[in-house]
């Protein structure tokens, strides 16, 4: 019993079932550990995922019928943790308003409005004032109470205290968790900081004054019935557009801070009718296509030719050669694309020096787009190199040797026995080369950056659809998460598309050859 | 119909031209792509052996000679690059082994079982793969944003959190990638270990790991790599100075945020990265063509 038992067992050994109980023993702990803080903080929903996760290893590993679950569930969790659900929140965030002045849920939003309306009461809090950035991005007021000198972090959606260092005026220069803005930062945000307000109690709220703050009723207060917030000093009244997720006057003027919605489409549908977007976008879209086509295509050629020169059994130096021609797929690319960025240079880089151009690079849209094609293929080719070579020495040599019989000669036998069979073999490679340029982030950002940009334009020369979308949602001025995912999203339909349909060409193509 | 008789009477005094049509050309493309590929390198050697350290000093051949840019490369405040380094491999080191042991866990299942949903799986699992990690770049600052929120070790601006996305994003090409090279170990292996009484755990440890070590090398080989280059996530995570990666610490380093005067600083940071990549691709070399190929070009 015992002996038929360990043979269908995942333990035949004692060691064996050690490791799996210490195993197990460190995922429970783990579980332990992660619960801790999300009872603390009351997150029910999490804690019963959490512990769904955790009865689910625990269930798959001591029974012992359903062996390849066993070593399909690291991977399944991994997958769903990190590339399913952010996948899923792409698309659903892709549906919605959320950016900035979108960021919070209505009550909050509303919150934010009243306390915007603060005026200052006698006798009221007064605090010293730092600005920073929360983790999450947030911007957020670091305050120090001038009366008792405790240290708060406030942001649209109340105050919380923290540990944080203060210099000598007891103004907070670091705080764990938070980037405290230089002087440089603080002058051009200005205009965030007017509009930010701290609520603290239902009409009462915090808000800046130069560079101190002060806590102090609202004149503004929210009514159910109507769905609007009413100011009382200059008799304006904010009505709520749900469907916007924004409050509105009556002269149309929009309240600063609105709330996340569910937009629908309208995201996608901006990027296909709101001429502002389209035509850029358009624009963005041909080159990205460009971009990607044309760096397969160059590192190919050069690839393949270089393959063909070095593939002749009894080449002296052939070795060598290829040593060297490692070398650029070997370097770190980051940092070879920063090297060629300063290449590139105008003034001092080595391509005007070599030969004798004053080409602006950086600032002539062909120009621009000539660079990060020349630098993305240097970066390219040794790879297209290796798989060329490879293929072309598993090439089946009696096909090439009936062509010879033929009569054949060179440049025939390449272009209709030696080109069509390697295509077969290469296509998959060429197309997932052909999505990695697509989106080529690295390529763009630290060549270009995007540039050149047009005086007041948001789109640059040569900007992908990832880059742009990059600066939609982390640039410096705006950040449109819903716009940025909706791109996203149609990036991946574009990449999805052409790979399946090339997958499906070359897949009749190898039942006519083979 | 005359031709091949024609080129078959070729006169034989023509030897350096048989040469130059036979292997002379071949060496001539063959150098020819050699000074395109080793130019930016040579002027990064340049630039990091220039003691005066300026892109406007640096030539393609260096004039003069010194380690200065070495040297403030370490003892600089400002530019923390031991601690770069550090983190750099902190993540990907244990990102890549992580990564491809869950992988070839996923891989063996799917080369060896059969099991209900195996297809809808493994084409999923292509389709996924198509949306690398990044596109999802947004939902992945605002879920580790939340994360951060219970567990600050592995929120934004940690190395954890930064790990785990690269874990997550490797899975699905190396699964594929393991999965065709597991199909090649004949089954016929397992079934005799099978019967000597081997435990399916006892196959994958001590038979199949083993016979996998060159696919097993290139995938870790793809994802530390990849880890090392990634640019995008590891700039939005990590913001700290001293927290950051060699590729965003790097970054710092050029005209853009910087004086001119670091690009010695910054050429002699790329070649010290450059020793440990170079070192790894040279001595895997030997398995580098046929893993990249691998499943795809078949004989």
């Amino acid at each position: 019993m015992l002996e038929q038992r360990s043979r269908t067992a995942g333990s035949a050994t004692a060691a064996g079932l050690i490791i799996k109980i210490s195993v197990l023993a460190l995922v429970a702990g783990l579980a332990v550990w992660a619960a801790l803080p999300l009872i603390a903080a009351g997150a029910w929903w999490g804690l019963a995922l959490e512990a769904a996760a955790c009865g689910i290893v625990f269930y798959v590993y001591v029974q012992r019928r359903n062996i390849p679950l066993k070593y399909l569930i690291p991977g399944t969790l991994l997958l769903i943790a990190f590339q399913i659900l952010p996948v899923a929140m792409t698309i659903g965030t892709s549906f919605s308003n959320y950016g900035d002045g979108h960021r919070v849920d209505k009550d909050a939003a509303t919150e934010a409005i009243i306390a915007a309306g603060v005026q200052q009461t006698p006798g009221g809090k007064t605090y010293l004032v730092a600005v920073g950035d929360s983790a999450a991005g947030d911007l957020t007021l670091l305050l120090t109470d001038t009366a008792d000198g405790s240290t708060w972090a406030g942001d649209a959606e109340g105050l919380t205290e923290i540990d944080a260092e203060i210099d000598a005026t007891g103004r907070i220069t670091a705080a764990d968790g938070y980037t405290v803005w230089g002087l440089e930062e603080l002058n051009e945000r200005q205009d965030e900081l007017a509009t930010l307000a701290v609520p603290t109690g239902e009409e009462s709220g915090i808000k800046v004054q130069g560079l101190s703050a002060f806590e102090g009723t609202s004149t503004r207060s929210y009514d159910e019935g109507c769905d609007c917030i009413t100011d009382t000093a200059t008799g304006l009244v904010w009505t709520a557009d749900n469907e916007n997720g924004t409050f509105v006057t009556e002269d149309g003027e929009v309240a600063l801070v609105g709330w996340r919605v569910n937009i629908g489409v309208d995201n996608y549908t901006a990027i296909l009718t709101d001429p502002d977007i389209r035509g850029p976008f358009l624009g963005i879209f041909t080159w990205n296509l460009a971009f990607a086509a044309g760096s397969v295509l160059f590192t190919f050629a050069i690839g393949l030719g270089t393959a063909m020169a070095l593939n002749k059994p009894g080449m002296r130096g052939t070795r060598f050669y290829r040593t060297f021609m490692i070398l650029p797929y070997a370097m770190p690319s980051f940092a070879m694309l920063l090297v060629w960025a300063q290449m590139f240079n105008r003034d001092y880089g080595l391509i005007n020096d070599l030969f004798g151009l004053s080409v602006n690079w950086y600032g002539n849209d062909w120009a621009a787009k000539a660079m990060v094609l020349i630098a993305n293929t240097w970066l390219g080719w040794p790879y297209m190199f290796l798989i060329c070579l490879g293929a072309l020495q598993a090439l089946p040599s009696d096909s090439l040797e009936a062509a010879k019989i033929d009569g054949a000669t060179g440049v025939t036998a390449f272009r209709k026995i030696t080109l069509p069979l390697l295509l077969i073999a290469l296509t998959p490679l060429l197309i997932s080369s052909f999505a990695f340029n697509f989106n080529n982030f690295n390529a763009i950002e630290l060549l270009s950056g995007g540039a050149p940009f047009r005086a007041g334009d948001a789109v640059g020369g040569t900007d992908l659809l990832i880059t742009y979308a990059f600066r939609q949602a982390f640039g410096s001025s705006t950040s449109d998460y819903g716009f940025a995912s909706a791109i996203s999203v149609f990036i991946f339909l574009i990449v999805a598309t052409i790979s399946a349909v090339m997958f499906r060409t070359t897949r009749n193509q190898e039942d006519v050859y083979s | 119909m005359t031709k091949p008789a024609a080129t078959s009477v070729r006169p034989k005094r023509r030897t350096f031209a048989k040469w130059a049509g036979e292997l002379g050309w071949r060496h001539l493309v063959a150098i020819a792509v050699l000074v395109f590929g080793l130019v930016p390198i040579l002027y990064v050697v340049s630039a990091a052996f220039n003691p005066k350290g300026t892109l406007s000093t640096t030539g393609l051949l260096p004039t003069s000679f010194g380690l200065d840019s070495f040297e403030r490369l370490f003892t600089d405040d400002n530019i923390p690059f031991g601690r770069w380094f550090l983190n750099s491999l902190v993540i990907a080191v244990p990102a890549a082994f992580i990564s491809i042991f869950i992988s070839s866990l996923a891989a063996y299942a799917f080369s060896r079982f059969r099991f209900r949903g195996r297809r809808p799986m493994l084409l999923f699992l292509l389709l996924i793969q198509m949306f690398p990690a990044f596109l999802a770049v947004v939902a992945l600052y605002l879920i580790f944003g939340t994360i951060g929120d219970y567990y600050p070790v592995a929120g934004l601006n940690s190395k954890l959190g930064l790990m785990l996305v690269y874990m997550g994003g490797a899975l699905g090409v190396s699964t594929w990638l393991m999965k065709g090279f597991f199909d090649t170990i004949p089954k016929e292996l397992d079934e005799a270990a099978t019967i000597d009484g081997a435990s399916h755990a006892q196959i994958f440890f001590g038979m199949i790991l083993p016979l996998a070590a060159p696919i097993i090398a290139i995938s870790g080989i793809l994802a530390f790599v990849g880890t090392m280059n990634d640019f995008i996530l590891a700039s939005l995570f990590l913001t700290d100075r001293p927290e950051m990666t060699l590729a965003v610490g790097l970054k710092t380093l050029t005209a853009d945020n910087s004086p001119a005067s670091y690009f010695g600083v910054f050429a002699a940071g790329t070649l010290i990265t450059s020793v440990v990549t170079v070192t790894v691709f040279m001595s895997l070399q030997r398995y580098i063509v046929s893993g990249l190929t691998g499943g795809a070009v078949k004989g």
